[in-house]
């Protein structure tokens, strides 16, 4: 009696907690779906790369003035909050001294200009993401299409193993509402609520409408966007006519953000 | 047994906890709403899906399109009448139905649920300038 | 076997309230974190993972530890161990719990936590983390129970059982071999890039998990009729004493690599720890009482003399398990993040919020810990005829 009561209970547990599972699975059965009877399309207008890549020419930047233009209108954009606590801070592309950007490429004497003009440094959208390999649910992901490397916000869980694996500092996690914080809102681009990464997104949203990144657009021809798997392309030539570095490479990422570095003694920089 | 008292005090305290959620709320039900169409979305005309649809449907398409537009890059979608759309809660939806309180919270309210598309997509693009 | 735990004495009772008090005032800071967010923690864009992800890290070591008692009593036979087996595993459940309760409440966004079965992705390494860390806490939870009803009843337990007590073993290695898999695969990391992390970790694993099994046998003894045995307590001492001997072993290992190599990106983190760089300097105070704790700790330990002495015993085993504490759930995780990937130096100490929320949750480990050690003790009693 005893014990026919107690497997009948412990059946009944079971049964219970079978119970209470099938809502969560049927929820999940019936997402992911494609939205039905409607095509759905890239639009016309939008520009596409196999590969999307970087080069900035930092001879043409001369002081750390020339650069607070391009990360103004990022943050503008993209509606980055400004926090006075810099712990809290959210960066999408920001400007660092050249040790900073390049801590292993630091040589003892260093010419001028490397020296003196701080480097625009943003995500390297690499080839090999060490952040896709470490996220737990593929919040974050590289499109297959051109290689942008994505957040999905709605998908974070907030574990933050993504910051850790990025060896290029290039994530924030929103550790508050960043609303209030927000000097003034683009509803154009969403916001992002607390406890999610976020990091520059190579403007998808524009490229989507026909528009190269914003930085690119503000940098006055310093910054050239376009497909690293093209030949042909304006990215291409760039780096087949200059010597260029990339930040950290011997880590294997293979970062798509390229430097032209060399800046300083030469007379144009001084009157350009 | 000699704990019947205790067990009935047990049920009884149970009950009333259990149904606690129904009295507490008696005569407290509102009426249900109706979501009122703005003067912009009634100029439009049509909606990307028909109106039935969207009512029981809209939080499935919703869905559906922040998967479609944040993870395949697809962000425009055709109705069956070939009317091109953006697939964007901010600016497609709310730029017609830009009457948030009247058009979304009503119902939402009523329903109780509180989705989060508000905590970063903007209620409303036109009333922010 | 739950009525063991629901009559106790006074005593018994009071420790909970205790512990459910202190789990109370968490629960009140973790509510405001959910509302706030991660800002109330001294966590930052340099340091992301502070001290709930330390204590998560240091806690799967004290649940693999337990596997100290498992595989000698089923491997090879160690009668002696037969008695505290039961202990080894409920200590994990206890810790196991503690882990997942310690990532609970480090997600941004901890609803959503299901995602990761949703979208399950095999190449993170976290997706595996929760594999291992659930079914070890299945495992406990059924070897445990099963075993410790069989021995209520006088009887043996099922034959189906042994299977999963084999597995529970390499399991306890695979929990704390991909803990950290989670941070020594990270490119850019040079503090965590190293093969011996996994090795290391296991080393501090089995000094502090048996050193705080011995510190809990002590108590047992004191405070029930159950005396799990003065043989028992010193095979333990010797397990912790390799064990620790290891660690500090692999520490100097990982010291020597960097600074005979003298290759900046590996020195400068542990320059941080124990001299400080440009001049941040917190930890430092802390790194060397842990290496001081754990040295005076091997010396104690190594004294046959000071080890059968049970009272200098649980000195060691105190100042070991403080030391372990700091070394891997201060130093570890803090110290891996700074100077950060543009080698600015930018420190992380916990605020009170978290370090309330960080109580909290022990308090919590610590009431499954004493509601399942009531039962158990209450079992051998009930056993010896008391």
């Amino acid at each position: 009696m005893e014990d026919s009561r107690r497997t009948f209970l412990k059946l009944a547990g079971v049964a219970a907690l079978g119970l209470t599972t099938k809502p969560v699975l049927d929820a999940y059965a019936a997402s992911g779906g494609k939205v039905p009877d409607a095509l759905v399309k890239r639009g016309s207008k939008a520009m596409t790369a196999k590969n999307w890549g970087m080069v900035i020419d930092t001879r043409k930047f001369t002081s750390a003035e020339d650069l607070e233009p391009i990360i103004a209108v990022c943050d503008q954009t993209h509606n980055i909050p400004k926090f006075e606590n810099t712990k809290h801070e959210i960066k999408w592309i920001w400007s660092a001294p050249y040790h900073n950007a390049f801590p292993n490429k630091t040589n003892k004497y260093m010419d001028a200009h490397s020296h003196e003009v701080p480097f625009l440094v943003l995500c390297n959208h690499c080839e090999n993401p060490p952040c896709v390999r470490a996220c737990p649910t593929k919040a974050t992901f590289k499109r297959e299409s051109d290689g942008i490397v994505l957040m999905d916000f709605h998908r974070c869980i907030g574990c933050r193993f993504c910051m850790a694996a990025c060896p290029f500092g290039a994530r924030s996690f929103n550790f508050r509402d960043p609303e209030p914080f927000i000097p003034k809102i683009n509803p154009k681009f969403p916001r992002r609520m607390k406890g999610v990464v976020e990091k520059c997104n190579f403007c998808a949203e524009r490229l989507a409408m026909g528009k190269v990144p914003a930085c690119v657009e503000a940098s006055d021809g310093a910054i050239a966007f376009g497909d690293l798997d093209d030949p042909d392309s304006n990215v291409r030539h760039l780096l087949h006519a200059n010597y260029t570095i990339r930040r950290k490479q011997s880590l294997g990422t293979e970062p798509s953000v390229y430097y032209i570095v060399g800046g300083g003694g030469s007379e144009e920089e001084e009157h350009g | 047994m000699n704990d019947k008292g205790k067990i009935i005090t047990g049920l009884v305290i149970f009950f009333i906890i259990f149904t606690f959620p129904f009295w507490y709320n008696r005569g407290k039900a509102a009426s249900v709403p109706e979501p009122v169409l703005s003067p912009t979305a009634k100029k439009a005309g049509e909606c990307v899906r028909s109106k039935d649809y969207m009512k029981a449907e809209h939080m499935q398409l919703l869905d559906d399109w922040r998967d479609t537009v944040v993870r395949d890059g697809q962000r425009m979608v055709t109705n069956k009448h070939g009317k091109e759309f953006e697939m964007s809660l901010s600016n497609t939806c709310m730029n017609c139905h830009d009457n948030k309180a009247e058009f979304c919270d009503r119902c939402h309210n009523y329903a109780s649920v509180r989705p989060y598309c508000w905590d970063c997509h903007i209620d409303n693009p036109k009333e922010i300038k | 076997m739950l009525d063991l735990a629901v009559k106790g004495s006074k005593k018994y009772w009071g420790l909970l309230g205790i512990l459910g008090a202190i789990v109370a005032v968490g629960a009140f800071f973790y509510f405001k974190q959910l509302s706030f967010g991660l800002g109330i923690t001294g966590m930052s864009r340099d340091v992301s993972w502070g001290f709930y992800i330390a204590q998560f890290t240091f806690l799967v070591g004290v649940a693999a530890g337990g596997v100290m008692v498992v595989l000698p009593y089923y491997l090879h036979d160690y009668k002696a161990f037969g008695r505290i087996t039961i202990l080894g595993e409920f200590l994990a459940i206890a810790a196991i719990t503690m882990c997942l309760l310690f990532i609970l409440v480090d997600l941004g966004q901890p609803m959503r936590m299901l995602n990761v079965i949703f979208y399950p992705t095999p190449n993170s390494m976290l997706f595996w983390d929760m594999i291992v860390l659930n079914g070890y806490l299945f495992l406990n939870i059924l070897i445990g129970w099963n075993v410790l009803e069989a021995e209520r009843n006088g009887t043996h337990y099922g034959a189906w059982l042994k299977p999963f007590i084999y597995l529970s073993i390499p399991w306890a290695v695979g929990i704390h071999t991909v803990t950290a898999y989670l941070y020594c695969g990270l490119p850019g990391r040079h503090f965590w890039l190293t093969a011996i992390l996994a090795p290391r970790f296991l080393a501090s694993a089995f000094a502090a998990g048996p050193a705080l099994l011995i510190l809990l046998c002590l108590i047992v003894r004191r405070v029930t009729n159950f005396d799990p045995g003065r043989e028992q307590i010193q095979s333990l001492a010797k397990i912790v004493t390799y064990a620790l001997i290891l660690n500090v072993f692999f520490l100097i290992c990982e010291v020597f690599v960097a600074f005979y190599s003298n290759i900046p990106g590996h020195m400068d983190h542990i320059k941080y720890l124990f001299v400080g760089l440009h001049g941040h300097n917190t930890l430092v105070p802390w790194m060397w009482s842990a290496i001081a704790l754990m040295i005076i700790a091997i010396i104690l330990l190594l004294i046959p003399m000071c080890r059968r002495n049970e009272g200098v015993l649980a000195v060691a085993c105190v100042m070991l398990f403080i030391g372990a504490w700091i070394d891997k759930g201060m130093g570890m995780i803090a110290g891996g993040f700074v100077p950060n990937p543009l080698h600015e130096v930018n420190e992380y100490m916990p605020t009170g919020p978290e370090v309330a929320i960080t109580l909290g949750v022990w308090a919590a480990g610590f009431i499954v810990l004493t509601i399942l050690y009531k039962m158990a003790t209450g079992v051998k009693e009930e056993a010896a005829g008391l």
